[in-house]
């Protein structure tokens, strides 16, 4: 099953490749990572969407929570929570393409930051499957380019974390 | 008064108490060197490779409780040390590894002897640190310390760039450490005990099980105190040898792939097991599958969480320290007016002895040719069972296990994790620094101490007499023993031609040496080389080629499916 760890964690030099390398050493997935610092400079928070059992997500979290740079871990998936991704896409806007292309945009809520003469940028936001959903509806020759900063999350109400 | 980096790093080793240091010097950590010329409270010991240096801080290590401490330099000499980290991780020894590194503005440029220690190291240390600054040296030795020695113990490496030795600063060694991402754990659950001794006190057919955690965490007092209080019976694994006198009548001997067969059997049988400090790997459980085919509740009491449920699924784990976690089960317990179903208990010791009849280490006594098992046997009768014995890895290390019997811990010294060959010379040279006087063995096989044999000029120059006993059977003994099992008798690069004479080579090398060849003489050596109390003697004994281990759980198999004599 596919899951949401969020996790704060020093903010220090190789401290992503000891999560990173954890991964890969013990043979887990990882479907994105994300990670920057927060409010506080000498913390990281980190987002990762990974899959497996639930045993294999039991010990992702107690693996992840003994590297010693790491100070809190959460599954995400344990309560109710937002996840957000978001893609910058580069369309063709050609004569042909121009006007269906801003259609899309609009019926997926994304935004065009930047137009040429044969392209528009368009920023969209939303969840994995929303992001997916737009790929898929727009006419695969029209994409030129996509970038994707994998998801982030964060718990409803009164669940956080922090330290 | 500011003190250069060098001059630091000495004096957080002096502030920490090291008294030894193993290593080997280059261009790296040359400063740091100049530093131990102009002083003389930490000694150090220098090896014949990184590699040697390693083992010996945690043989050190192993054999007295205090942090092994390792230095070496940068590219080559980091990479030569890391097998042995390796092998301190898989152990969960405490040590702190310093490395020299090129120079700050040199690294990443492909700079001469420069690697990547941080990055090489970092899936088999506790932690490490590349140290940018000369103002962090002291805060940062003091981390590895702490973190090498708390928690879960490991190796943590510390890589100090060349020019960061060479700058200043003002020296004051932090008195305390703390890390808001860092708190272990060590009082168990008190709702957690309370489910286990109920467990515990309604058991029919209990079990003890017992790893390495037991000696780590100086628990071995407790740990007899709670046996004996239960009647129940115990094992222990490769690691956790010595947690439990095996002298003890409920002693059930070693568990696991060469374990006894009452202990697999009561592994399998028992219907309330409680693991201690040990983590039910590949070796001890064999298929977790078939280890499920039986019903058993199962108490885990471990440092690490990331221990318990890993392999197999427990009733009632207890994350704590497992000193702290039996003191408080044994103060519950002898307090608690509920006791065991002593004729459940009773006949459950008749079956545990019906197995024990088996007497599965049985060998061949009569036989013409030296026996494996007979050297060790001896071993233990001339040393009077207080030796420490270090082993490298194969055959000669399961016979160790199966027939010295260890009745304390720190006693045993071997690689049990990650099992590495190599290990036993330079593990006795560490145990013999650390404790000047004692008898040391290292019971080897002629592949294993030819990987780190240059260490017998270490032991020359510091006048370590150690005592190498050589099981020497002209093969790779437990390749050969699963060719011979599993891939139909064919012995592929398994037999060890062309062997030097060890007798000419441990002369070379200024020590003594001995080849014996008749059973009758095994006793004999051995006595003439304890004598020898300021000597190393190397015996070489020539022993059956045919001899296998037994029992043998297969590969992939079930515990009570053992290949017995």
């Amino acid at each position: 099953m596919r899951h949401i760890i969020s996790l704060l964690m020093e903010n220090e030099a190789g401290a992503l490749s000891r999560v990173s390398g954890l991964f890969s050493a013990r043979g887990y997935n990882i479907e994105s990572l994300s990670v920057a610092p927060t409010e506080d400079p000498s913390l990281s928070r980190m987002t990762i969407v990974t899959s497996g059992s639930d045993d294999v997500i039991e010990q992702i979290i107690k693996q992840l929570n003994k590297l010693i740079e790491v100070i809190k871990v959460i599954d995400l998936n344990d309560g109710e929570h937002i996840e957000r991704e978001m893609m910058l896409v580069k369309v063709k806007a050609g004569e042909a393409e121009r006007e269906e292309a801003k259609r899309m945009a609009d019926i997926f809520r994304g935004r065009i930051i930047d137009v040429s003469d044969q392209s528009y940028t368009i920023e969209l936001t939303g969840t994995v499957a929303k992001l997916d959903a737009f790929l898929a509806a727009i006419d695969r020759s029209w994409i030129l380019e996509t970038v994707r900063t994998g998801a982030s999350g964060i718990g409803r109400g009164a669940r956080m974390l922090r330290i | 008064m500011e003190l250069t980096g060098a001059e630091i790093v000495l004096r957080c080793l002096q502030e920490e108490g090291v008294e030894h240091v193993f290593g080997y010097p280059g261009g790296a950590v040359l400063f740091i060197y100049d530093e131990f010329f102009k002083q003389d409270k930490v000694k150090h010991i220098l090896t014949r490779h990184e590699q040697g240096a390693v083992h010996a801080a945690d043989g050190y290590s192993r054999s007295t409780r205090k942090v092994g401490v390792a230095l070496v330099t940068s590219g080559p000499g980091a990479t030569n040390a890391v097998t042995g980290i390796a092998t301190a991780y898989m152990d969960s020894i405490p040590m702190v590894i310093i490395s020299g590194q090129v120079p700050t503005p040199a690294i990443g440029l492909d700079a001469f002897q420069e690697v990547d220690t941080v990055g090489i190291t970092r899936p088999c240390v506790k932690h490490n640190f590349l140290v940018k600054d000369v103002k962090d040296i002291a805060s940062t030795m003091k981390k590895a310390f702490y973190l090498a020695s708390s928690g879960r113990p490991g190796p943590v490496l510390v890589d100090i760039p060349k020019d960061i030795t060479q700058h200043k600063a003002e020296f004051v060694y932090p008195e305390s450490v703390s890390l808001r991402s860092y708190n272990p754990v060590t009082k168990g659950h008190p709702g957690q005990i309370r489910r286990a001794l109920q467990l515990i006190l309604e058991a029919k057919r209990p079990m003890v099980y017992t790893g390495g955690g037991v000696t780590l965490s100086n628990a071995a007092g407790e740990l007899s105190e709670f046996v004996r209080m239960m009647n129940f019976p115990c094992t222990n694994t490769l690691m956790g040898l010595g947690g439990y006198p095996a002298t003890d009548r409920q002693f059930l001997g070693m568990l696991g792939m060469h374990g006894t067969y009452e202990a697999n059997m009561a592994m399998q049988e028992c219907d309330v097991l409680i693991a201690v400090g040990a983590r039910f790997d590949d070796r001890v459980i064999g298929n977790p599958e078939h280890f499920f085919n039986a019903a058993r509740k199962i108490i885990h009491i471990d440092i690490d969480p990331s221990s318990i449920s890993k392999r197999v699924r427990v009733d009632v784990p207890i994350v704590g320290n497992v000193q702290d976690v039996l003191q408080e089960m044994l103060k519950a317990l002898s307090s608690s007016r509920e006791r065991v179903d002593a004729a459940a208990l009773e006949s459950w010791w008749k079956q545990i002895e019906e197995w024990r009849s088996r007497d599965c280490l049985k060998y061949d006594r009569q036989s013409k040719l030296i026996k494996p098992q007979m050297v060790v046997e001896k071993l233990y009768e001339v040393t009077g069972g207080d030796a420490f014995v270090t082993s490298d890895v194969g055959q000669h290390q399961m016979w160790a296990a199966q027939f010295y019997k260890f009745d304390k811990p720190r006693r045993w010294i071997n690689s049990g994790g990650l099992g590495t060959m190599g290990f036993g010379l330079p593990a006795a040279m560490g145990v013999q620094v650390a404790n000047p006087g004692a008898k040391v063995a290292c019971i080897t096989g002629e592949g294993s101490i030819q990987m780190c044999i240059q260490e017998l000029s270490t032991c020359k120059q510091y006048h370590l007499p150690v005592k190498i006993i050589a099981l020497n059977n002209r093969y790779l003994g437990m390749v050969r023993q699963w060719q011979e099992f599993f891939h139909g008798n064919r012995y592929s690069e398994s037999y060890m031609d062309a062997l030097p004479d060890f007798v000419k080579l441990a002369e070379a090398y200024g020590h003594i040496g001995m080849r014996i060849e008749k059973p009758e003489d095994v006793e004999g050596a051995l006595k003439e080389a304890f004598a020898l109390k300021d000597r190393l003697v190397f015996m070489d004994f020539v022993t059956d080629q045919a001899e296998n281990v037994f029992p043998m759980v297969p590969g992939g198999k079930g515990l009570s499916e053992m290949i017995l004599v």
